[in-house]
């Protein structure tokens, strides 16, 4: 079965997805339908966690090679494969898929009122497209997976989200089609220069340096995007805060994933001039996010937009940590930065989840997300208080929390490659605290502030459940994170290698 | 002469006399009985179908002093508009019948206007191309008026009929100069005349080719020669402008493949240019304009002109591979345009056609199913992966970027940005609305069996597209 793992862990969920679009809703949201529905998706998506369990147990660490393989043609015309394989980058992020999954559905698990079973369809299915993302090694077959998870997002922004979800979800879309489009014709001119999309094959074909910046610049617009990096960032605010929470969950902790995923997959390996050409450049745009939109993040009203902002300033850190690579002396500097910004691209994608769901727990009871409609809801949510402080704790990077390992791990290697780099990077130890814990103390401590307060509820056994298990995850990461970085230092240090050759 | 030797033109024989007879034969059926008519026209499609199978050539065969060919183009081409007129009648029956509109007319001018088509792609001489054309041409103009009381339709009719007349002139026009330069009309000869004295290609050369392609431009509804479809498209009722906007597409195809690939292929670099100033305007245009449009079928009018210049970049290109693309383009544009108009008829219904982008408010919420059928269309169109328009799109820009034209693939990319936005705005109308119109949808079963049929085509194509590609390559290198 493990020669399967990756087709089951991509189609599982798809195949479930479209099983509960064809039984379909009834009107009615707490129908014995409706709840079959919710017990179908939570099933699909534990199993295809459980499943996912053996890409960690049959992982062999002592290798850069492409693990799990499976390999059959598609199209023959265009020697387009069905080509799927993962290594140390990509496992990790496949594993934090299958993870968030199962918790966003338990997530949305009674909040969904209208039409749970397209909602949780949706989910699935882009649970599938998202595995399929990190696991294709097949450019096209990347492509076809990297656009058509926009469809299913589309929807869940634009069916299920807020107010000005049209107008949130359309840009989302088309921001992130624009980026892709140039990176589509990069995948055909790397195509004519090798005879097929075989992503290995990118990776050896010379390219002169004219060449690798085009196709730097045209990679750079789809990742940047997605990532974001300043400036391109705008779309992430609004999509965050009109999504229903589950939506804002996987964007934050999965989608954005792929822009970082797509540097360290495309950009440094198959065009490694181009970007040391540019790194100095992506150095500076990432030393922005973290600072400038750290105090962006610091005057916000809105606690979802909070979170959106702080999303970018510590995805600054992961394209920072990528990108220093060339200003190191020695490899090992290089390997830790690069480390450094996956481990932070998983941390991440634990923590802004568990920000997000806090929101979103908040959210289902009063149904407002500005900070000043709240205060002191440690009163009435004692345990939920304890939870929000964890997270937020994490989300400043506090030692003992995943927060820390991969910032920590960034702002070395950065300190390694130019002591002015880490100054900048550091600053986020303060800013991230502040605009954090100042929230915090808006929102969870002080006098109870209103009658909606006074009347809180606190978490049910659901919501207890679903944070319980990303606290346990924020901190095992953060106090024992060696399984995570063993699982990607070979293929790191391989890929360092191939970041320093020249490809003319 | 041996009958048999005529046998590669078997097919539009076989279908005149078909026509003949179910022209005849509808004189005799009662209104009511319609429907007798109706299976009488499928049945001759059918049959069309078997004998073009069962006189499949092997090569190329010349007939009638070559001035008609039958290859593995002209073989694919004819299955194709076969079937997809046969698909247009399908939709278009039961819209018919609630608006009292069920006349044999229809059919048979349908009819006519394959066998149009069917001349057009196996022509091998100018005269021939022409009188296919002329045949397709007049029974569209008939088919756009079919529902004489509505003024609309007629106005429409009326401007098709007079700026394609205008077209047609031109075209013959620009005939009649290539002619008089080469001192042939047969496809081959002209070729060889002009690889045989250089000198032909000259100004008056040019003159008749600048002509040649306002008549392809117009038949394709390129910019700057657009104008009359959107009109088309709006006044005709919606069976006929899905009848208008699918096979013909196909045949306009043939067209510009005999005229400017086997006739003029030598002089790509006089032609090229032409045809990329039309597809890029097209392109352009077609994006821009439809984003503003608040009726569907003018949308989907303004979306063909962008299709169009997708379809006239890679014929740009000159390669083989270029061509090939156009083709699998045209192909597979077709799929989803048929579906597109063809759910505007599913949710139409007696006295009310539901041709406004707000009908379309909360298919969602009355039927998921056509919702997701429309979905996978408009994602199709837009170019989305895995449904087939996306490969469309994939092998058009690999063709012109393979002949080298890097800044023209980024602008065929960058232009596809604003057309993704109307197709989405139709997905948000659908899914992202309360509905206005609860009423149930009232299509027949067997209509919503075609729309089903077809909505799952573009993503089933997605996923396998690879035997349509192969197959648009050999018909279109082997030659």
């Amino acid at each position: 079965m493990s020669d399967y793992l990756l087709s089951i862990v991509i189609w599982l969920p798809i195949a479930g997805g479209v099983v509960l679009l064809a039984m379909g809703d009834d009107n009615d949201s707490v129908s014995a339908r409706a709840n079959a529905m919710r017990w179908a998706a939570l099933g699909i998506s534990v199993l295809t966690f459980v499943l996912s369990i053996g890409l960690y147990t049959g992982f062999d660490t002592t290798t850069a090679n492409m693990q799990f393989v499976e390999r059959a043609p598609w199209i023959d015309a265009i020697d387009v494969w069905y080509y799927l394989g993962v290594d140390g980058l990509s496992a990790p992020l496949i594993l934090l898929t299958t993870f968030i999954t199962p918790l966003v559905v338990i997530a949305g698990w009674d909040v969904i009122k209208a039409r749970p079973a397209q909602y949780f369809a949706a989910f699935l299915i882009l649970e599938g497209l998202m595995n399929g993302v990190f696991s294709a090694l097949d450019g096209l077959l990347f492509y076809v997976f990297w656009e058509a998870m926009l469809v299913p997002m589309f929807l869940i922004i634009g069916v299920w989200g807020g107010k000005r979800r049209v107008y949130a979800t359309l840009k989302f879309f088309l921001y992130t089609f624009l980026g892709s489009v140039l990176m589509l014709v990069a995948f055909i001119y790397l195509y004519r220069m090798t005879g097929s999309f075989d992503m290995a094959g990118w990776v050896e074909v010379p390219l002169s340096l004219a060449a690798q910046k085009l196709i730097f610049i045209a990679f750079l617009l789809a990742f940047a995007i997605k990532v974001p990096m300043w400036p391109v960032h705008t779309w992430l605010p609004d999509a965050h805060v009109e999504a229903p929470t589950g939506g804002s969950v996987i964007l934050a902790a999965i989608l954005l994933k792929m822009g970082g995923y797509g540097f360290v997959r495309f950009s440094l390996p198959m065009v490694p001039d181009g970007s040391h050409y540019f790194a100095g450049m992506m150095i500076a745009l990432s030393l922005i996010a973290v600072v400038y939109i750290g105090f962006v993040a610091l005057v916000q009203k809105d606690m979802k937009k909070l979170i959106a902002y702080s999303s970018i300033a510590h995805m600054g850190f992961v394209t920072l940590g990528f990108f220093i690579v060339w200003h190191m002396s020695g490899e090992s500097g290089a390997v830790l930065g690069v480390s450094g910004g996956m481990v932070q691209m998983v941390s991440h994608g634990l923590i802004s989840g568990a920000m997000f769901l806090c929101v979103g727990v908040l959210y289902d009871r009063v149904h407002s997300r500005q900070i000043s409609d709240y205060g002191g809801v440690a009163n009435t949510m004692p345990v939920f208080a304890a939870f929000m402080v964890l997270f937020a704790m994490a989300n400043a990077g506090l030692p003992g929390t995943s927060g820390f390992v991969g910032e920590f791990m960034v702002i070395i290697a950065s300190f390694k490659a130019n002591p002015w780099f880490a100054f900048f990077a550091a600053t986020t130890l303060v800013l991230g605290a502040a605009y954090t814990l100042w929230m915090i103390k808006r929102v969870v401590y002080g006098e109870v502030a209103n009658d909606n307060v006074a009347a809180l509820q606190d978490l049910n056994s659901r919501e207890f459940v679903v944070l319980g298990i990303l606290a346990i995850a924020v901190l095992l990461v953060g106090l024992w994170p060696a399984p995570l970085i063993d699982m990607m230092n070979v293929t790191i240090e391989h890929l360092v290698e191939q970041a320093g050759q020249t490809k003319f | 002469m041996d009958l048999m030797s005529f046998i590669s033109a078997a097919p539009e024989m076989v279908l005149l006399g078909l026509i003949c007879v179910v022209l005849v034969a509808d004189l005799f059926v009662e209104n009511d009985r319609r429907n007798l008519t109706f299976w009488m026209t499928l049945a001759s499609l059918g049959i069309t179908l078997w004998v073009l199978l069962a006189t499949a050539p092997d090569g190329r065969t010349e007939l009638f002093s070559g001035s008609y060919v039958s290859d593995g183009l002209s073989q694919v081409l004819k299955i194709s508009v076969t079937g997809f007129v046969a698909i247009a009648f399908m939709y278009a029956r039961d819209y018919l019948r609630a608006n009292d509109l069920h006349k044999g007319e229809f059919y048979i001018l349908g009819l006519f206007g394959l066998l149009g088509m069917m001349i057009m792609i196996s022509a091998n001489s100018l005269l021939t191309m022409y009188l296919g054309l002329e045949t397709l041409a007049l029974s569209q103009y008939a088919l756009v008026a079919f529902d004489r009381n509505n003024e609309t339709s007629a106005e429409s009719a009326m401007k098709y009929f007079v700026l394609g007349a205008i077209a047609s002139g031109a075209l013959l026009y620009g005939i009649s100069w290539v002619y008089g330069v080469t001192g042939s009309i047969q496809f081959n000869e002209i070729a060889a005349a002009i690889t045989r004295d250089p000198a032909l290609n000259s100004l008056p050369l040019w003159f008749g080719i600048a002509f040649i392609i306002v008549g392809i431009a117009f038949k394709f509804g390129a910019v700057p020669f657009h104008m009359w479809l959107p009109d088309v498209y709006h006044g005709a009722r919606s069976p006929v402008t899905l009848y208008i906007a699918s096979a013909p597409k196909i045949a306009a195809f043939a067209l510009t493949i005999r005229i400017l690939v086997d006739a003029l292929g030598d002089l790509h670099e006089v032609w090229s240019g032409m045809i990329m100033v039309i597809a890029v305007l097209s392109l352009l245009l077609g994006n821009i304009v439809a984003i503003a449009q608040t009726n569907i079928k003018r949308m989907l009018a303004y979306s063909t002109i962008a299709h169009v210049g997708f379809i006239l970049l890679a014929i740009f290109c000159g390669t083989e591979e270029g061509y090939a693309a156009a083709m699998f383009y045209t192909l597979t544009y077709v799929v989803a345009a048929a579906g597109a108009f063809g759910m505007v008829i599913v949710l139409s219904r007696r006295g009310f056609e539901a041709e406004a982008l707000a009908d379309f408010k909360g298919l969602n919420a009355r039927s998921p199913w056509f919702a997701l059928m429309m979905m996978f269309l408009m994602m199709s169109m837009a170019g989305i992966p895995p449904f087939i328009g996306f490969f469309g799109k994939l092998n058009a820009i690999s063709a012109v970027l393979g002949s080298g034209y890097t800044g023209l693939a980024v602008l065929m990319m960058l232009a596809s940005v604003p057309g993704l936005y109307y197709y989405l705005k139709v997905v948000w109308y659908m899914y992202f609305e309360e509905p206005e119109d609860l009423s149930v949808l009232q299509a027949n079963t067997d209509t919503r069996l075609v729309m089903s049929l077809n909505g799952v085509a573009v993503l089933a194509l997605g996923i396998v597209p690879g035997w349509l590609w192969a197959l648009c390559l050999t018909v279109l290198g082997g030659q």
